[in-house]
């Protein structure tokens, strides 16, 4: 007994001896500073006591920060470009995968042509959008070509800004969101698609009822970890408008930075985080009751 | 019929040929812009290959004036010792998950999926304080600890472990092979696919962190390559010839990497595309 029992606290050791250094790592990195993010979030902070000046507030920062124009502009900014972003992602790259799995030649080679936004450093994209957006650069250029006398001003204009960083958005997760969708189309059986052809189904109605429903999977995939993505946008805010102009792109993580880092006040942006976990939460929880029904439907 | 076919065939292979060429026209502008003098950049109308091809811009960007090098070698050795550290402890805590039995190994694994959710950005401010308090606030450490102990990689490389036969781990058993061994002698081995999937997924967030560095780095002679970049944004007043021959050289490393590990490359980040 006593033996046995000297064994399992062997096993034990030896385990958690091969997680203990990752584990450690997760809880340093990660758990803990959720819980200081949390603590920091419902206190009240004199700086310049350390530590030792934080004091209990409650929940006055969550109903504080929502005083700060810029960060509800940063919610209703993050809403529209989560809407938009998806919408267009999933419709383009559908399309883009339908038509490259169907008939295209040289269809790998267009698939990596289209994946290199994917990969390439945030810096470099901001620095060569903002190149070919400026105002003497080649899309205004091109635009003037064409005869349009005052081509937007792009990411300058509030109007245009937004849309403008979701057009990049978008082409920077093309390639990536194409990828997954063709390798949920290679799996469709061919014999639906003949069975539906022997119905006499056309081009349309093959994608109504056939690649449609049968990439239901897919696409909820696709949709949500685009929505969750959506909510983490920051480095091409901040590389390429800063929130600007005025508070016309701002965004959850950036209001976030913008915030703490640059106006200092730790309380409400790790109240703000928590805010952004609290959304990332729903998304996943939503995710999981949907998968769940799903499953129990088929 | 068959006519029709290959008529539809080709028209839908120009237009999305047409439409991939739109795409990395970017990256072809950048390229034509880093081997142009300045006034062509902008040039009407749009030259692709300038009548002269300089490599002078190459050259200014690596010369001493704005210590890139310096910053290149920065983002080596943080990227280098990220993905080696990562690897190694992916490796144990993989092994530990999917091949060791102990009390409280399943609730631990629950916590990690929980934990895996939670946006690294959303961490910035605790982080930040917690970095200051123990010393590695703007030392490379910020970058390579963090790096170094990753929830996807033990998630990723336990779920490929438990494909693996307990068979083989029981022959060693009975040879006298400690878990140690069997660990890196006989399953590590066995894990090259993803090991590869995973060195290629950490290189690439390393070298391309633009946010951590931008958290956590604040010295210039610290920099790593995103923030060099900016930097010499700011530095050479918007002088896009020579932004262009330093872009391209940040996307170098992960554009050698992509065109020789495409197949790894396009599973890895598709699959580990929920982080990011």
């Amino acid at each position: 007994m006593n033996n046995q029992k000297k064994k399992a606290l062997r096993a034990a050791a030896k385990g958690y001896a091969f997680i203990g250094v990752n584990l450690i790592g997760v809880l340093v990195f990660w758990t803990f500073p959720l819980i200081l993010s949390f603590i920091i979030s419902i206190s009240k902070w004199d700086y310049s006591k350390g530590i030792s000046g934080l004091s209990f507030a409650g929940f006055a920062n969550y109903i504080d920060m929502w005083k700060d124009e810029w960060f509800r502009a940063s919610l209703i900014n993050n809403v529209i470009f989560t809407v938009c972003f998806v919408i267009l992602l999933i419709v383009f790259a559908f399309i883009i995968s339908y038509i490259l799995n169907e008939y295209v030649i040289g269809k790998k080679l267009a698939q990596l042509g289209l994946y290199l936004p994917y990969i390439v450093n945030i810096v470099a994209i901001s620095a060569v959008w903002l190149a070919l957006f400026s105002n003497n650069g080649p899309i205004v250029s091109i635009l003037k070509a064409l005869g349009i006398e005052n081509p937007p001003i792009f990411i300058a204009d509030t109007r245009y800004a937004l849309a403008t960083i979701i057009f990049i958005c978008v082409w920077q997760n093309l390639g990536y969101t194409v990828m997954l969708f063709i390798s949920g189309m290679v799996n469709i059986p061919a014999d639906l698609y003949e069975a539906a052809a022997i119905d006499g189904a056309n081009i349309i109605q093959k994608i109504r009822y056939v690649t449609i429903p049968m990439l239901s999977g897919t696409t909820f995939f696709i949709i949500v970890t685009s929505i969750i993505n959506s909510f983490k946008v920051f480095g091409l805010i901040n590389l390429m408008t800063n929130g600007g102009p005025g508070n016309s792109t701002t965004m959850l993580v950036y209001n976030i930075y913008r915030t703490g880092f640059q106006f200092g006040k730790l309380e409400f942006a790790s109240a703000q985080g928590i805010v952004l976990l609290i959304i990332i939460f729903i998304i996943t929880w939503l995710q999981f009751r949907i998968q769940k029904r799903n499953e129990a439907s088929m | 019929m068959e006519k029709k076919k290959t008529v539809s065939k080709v028209i839908a292979t120009v237009f999305i040929w047409i439409f991939v060429i739109l795409c990395i026209v970017p990256f072809i502008w950048m390229l034509s812009a880093s081997v142009k003098s300045e006034a062509e950049v902008f040039a009407v109308p749009f030259q692709l290959i300038p009548n002269e091809l300089k490599l002078d811009n190459y050259i200014e960007v690596l010369s001493g004036k704005y210590s890139y090098l310096l910053m290149y070698w920065n983002s080596i050795k943080v990227t280098a010792l990220s993905v080696i550290l990562s690897i190694l402890t992916t490796c144990l805590a993989g092994y530990g998950f999917a091949k060791m039995k102990f009390p409280g190994r399943d609730k631990i694994f629950l916590i990690y999926l929980a934990t895996m959710m939670i946006p690294p950005q959303l961490l910035m401010v605790p982080k930040f304080l917690m970095f200051k308090e123990m010393g590695i606030y703007n030392t490379h450490w910020a970058l390579i600890l963090p790096a170094a102990f990753s929830i996807y990689g033990v998630f990723m490389m336990r779920q490929y472990m438990m494909q693996i036969s307990e068979e083989l781990s029981e022959a060693a058993r009975i040879d006298g092979a400690g878990d140690l061994r069997i660990c890196f002698q006989i399953i590590v081995p066995l894990c090259k696919p993803a090991i590869i999937t995973l060195l290629i997924l950490f290189f690439t967030w390393s070298w391309n962190d633009y946010d951590n560095a931008l958290f956590y780095i604040n010295s210039k002679e610290l920099y790593t390559v995103n923030l060099g970049l900016v930097n010499f944004m700011d530095e050479t007043g918007m002088q896009y010839s020579l932004i262009m021959a330093a872009g391209v050289l940040t996307i170098l490393p992960i554009f050698v990497v992509f065109l020789i590990a495409q197949k790894y490359f396009v599973g890895g980040l598709t699959a580990g595309s929920v982080k990011g």
